[in-house]
């Protein structure tokens, strides 16, 4: 109960941060610009090369991985700077550790606007893919894109934790380290294209991290035919079986950084340190 | 008038030593400031090879990536400086000091021009080696007039950008974040603007880059002058006008957006 009292709280606070500077409006039209100006680069990339058939698997490969991965950018980028924010602008973060909560659970709900605002854009971005480019959806595989899906989730945020907690340590990185991480992500994970396109010694890279699993899963389910030739053999719960191991890897050492790196700065005193640039 | 110059030449030199020295003060930015535009470049160089494009087109996202580093720079630390000033305190001082705000503008274009260049050329030096593109311009001066247009124009655009976030508060970090990939569309980092069309793409053309970057890519590759929007000298022209045009805009909205921040009590006010 109290863990789900902390999640709720930092959720709402996490909110009034993300959007309150703005009218609702405003605010709605400025979380779903940049998502569809991220995807329009790879659209007209297509077109000029491709002509303007949209209608094929490749494009839809792309245009599906991007925009998915929009979570995985977003909720990296929302977490990442949580310590510092808390820490150095607002100079909170010694009442959060002072607070009887798990802070885990914390940096969990200031995910929450993240997702709910990657959410509305995803949707906005699929929608004018369908709509406007054409885009072919074919839900075939609908079971293993409905089972893929929150897992992808619970990789990227327990990643984003991670990341956040390693910038107890450092001076002002966050940003830097998880816009940096987000972008090593969707090279290696095959966000806009099949991994096989990559150098050869990437490619155990790629099938290291949920994140390549996940893309894959989501758009096997929504697809009518696979585009990677990686995972062509791949049945559906194979897939389905390793994202799960990735995921709960994750997840487990997400616990563990967390945990080793608020250890340490509490003991060289950094949980209220101020690095003022 | 002497010594008025005098201290402005040294506040110039003031502002923009700081983003020099500044320039190699953090290894952790450095490298990613790099590595962030070269991660970028690559997938998109991979999209190309996914999608079965000419070789060219590795040459097109390797000259973007390296723009990038310089809209990334006018974005964050010119347009959106005067807030970061006035969170931490130091805009005031540059108001009362006995100097013209434009000096200040211009030291944080110049220092900045300079940060940049050092992570665009290692953008270029890395992208060129790993994936093993060849860029030779047809010719050097042209080269050197087309890419000097482009930066003053695009650091005018940055002043004059600086001193409309003046007025800005929390928000400045959402419009810079919102600016930030709108532009990479409509300048054409990664494809050419030619496929736009003429309407659309002379709208595009208000953003220096946009011609800069068709320009650089007509005397780098044979594609560039394929997909060319406009021809070069048009485009000299254009990027010439548009120099002079914003750094007059930048010195007016500057005056204007200080006086009504004195008017509306905004110009120290923070966390807001």
């Amino acid at each position: 109960m109290d863990l789900w009292r902390t999640i709720k709280t930092a959720g709402w606070l996490g909110w009034q941060i993300e959007a309150n500077w703005a009218e609702p409006f405003t605010f709605i039209a400025y979380a779903i610009t940049r998502p569809i100006f991220s995807t329009l680069i790879l659209v007209l990339m297509y077109k000029v090369v491709a002509g303007g058939q949209t209608s094929t698997a490749l494009f839809a490969y792309i245009y599906l991985g991007n925009a998915f991965f929009m979570y995985t950018a977003n909720v990296l980028a929302g977490v990442g700077i949580v310590i510092h924010e808390d820490r150095e602008r607002y100079e909170m973060l010694k009442y959060i550790y002072l607070a009887p909560i798990v802070t885990y659970f914390y940096m969990l709900g200031r995910c929450i606007p993240k997702l709910a605002i990657t959410t509305l854009a995803v949707l906005v971005t699929v929608v004018m893919g369908v709509w406007i480019f054409d885009l072919k959806l074919a839900f075939g595989h609908w079971p293993l894109m409905i089972l893929s899906f929150p897992l992808g989730i619970i990789a990227t945020i327990a990643l984003g934790i991670a990341l956040a907690s390693l910038t107890l340590l450092t001076a002002r990185h966050g940003f830097f380290m998880t816009e940096g991480t987000a972008g090593v992500f969707y090279l290696v994970s095959g966000a806009v294209f099949p991994i096989e396109v990559l150098p050869n010694w990437l490619e155990p890279v790629s099938l290291a991290f949920p994140i390549t699993y996940w893309l894959e899963g989501l758009r096997r389910g929504m697809m009518a035919e696979p585009v990677s030739k990686v995972f062509a053999g791949w049945s559906d719960e194979k897939l389905l079986l390793i994202l799960t191991v990735t995921t709960v890897l994750s997840v487990v050492l997400s616990v563990l950084i967390n945990r080793g790196i608020e250890y340490i700065a509490r003991k060289q005193g950094k949980l209220d340190q101020v690095f003022n640039y | 008038m002497k010594t008025e110059l005098k201290t402005n030449l040294r506040a110039i030199w003031g502002r923009a030593y700081v983003r020099i020295v500044g320039a190699q003060r953090e290894p952790s930015w450095i490298l990613f400031e790099i590595m962030m535009p070269l991660l970028a470049v690559a997938t998109y160089v991979f999209v190309y090879r996914a999608l079965g494009a000419p070789k060219e087109f590795t040459g097109f996202v390797i000259l973007g990536g390296i723009m990038t580093a310089y809209w990334l720079n006018v974005l964050w630390s010119m347009a959106s400086q005067f807030y970061w000033e006035k969170e931490t305190g130091n805009l005031e001082l540059y108001l009362i000091a006995p100097i013209s705000r434009m000096s200040i503008l211009l030291g944080m274009a110049l220092g900045g021009l300079f940060m940049s260049t050092t992570r665009a050329a290692v953008i270029l030096v890395g992208g060129i080696y790993l994936f093993d593109v060849t860029m030779i311009p047809t010719s050097w001066p042209l080269l050197v007039l087309v890419f000097l247009l482009c930066m003053v124009a695009l650091y005018g655009l940055g002043m004059l950008a600086s001193s409309v976030f003046l007025m800005f508060g929390r928000d400045a970090w959402q419009i810079s974040t919102l600016l930030q990939e709108p532009i990479y569309v409509f300048s054409g980092f990664y494809f050419p603007i030619k496929s736009f069309g003429f309407s659309l793409g002379m709208m595009a053309s208000l953003i220096p880059l946009t011609l800069g970057i068709d320009a650089m890519r007509q005397l780098f590759f044979e594609a560039g002058r394929t997909h060319a929007f406009l021809p070069i000298g048009w485009e000299i022209l254009i990027l010439a006008v548009l120099s002079v045009l914003f750094l007059w805009l930048a010195n007016k909205a500057l005056l204007k957006m200080e006086n009504l921040g004195k008017k509306e009590g905004r110009l120290t006010l923070r966390w807001q």
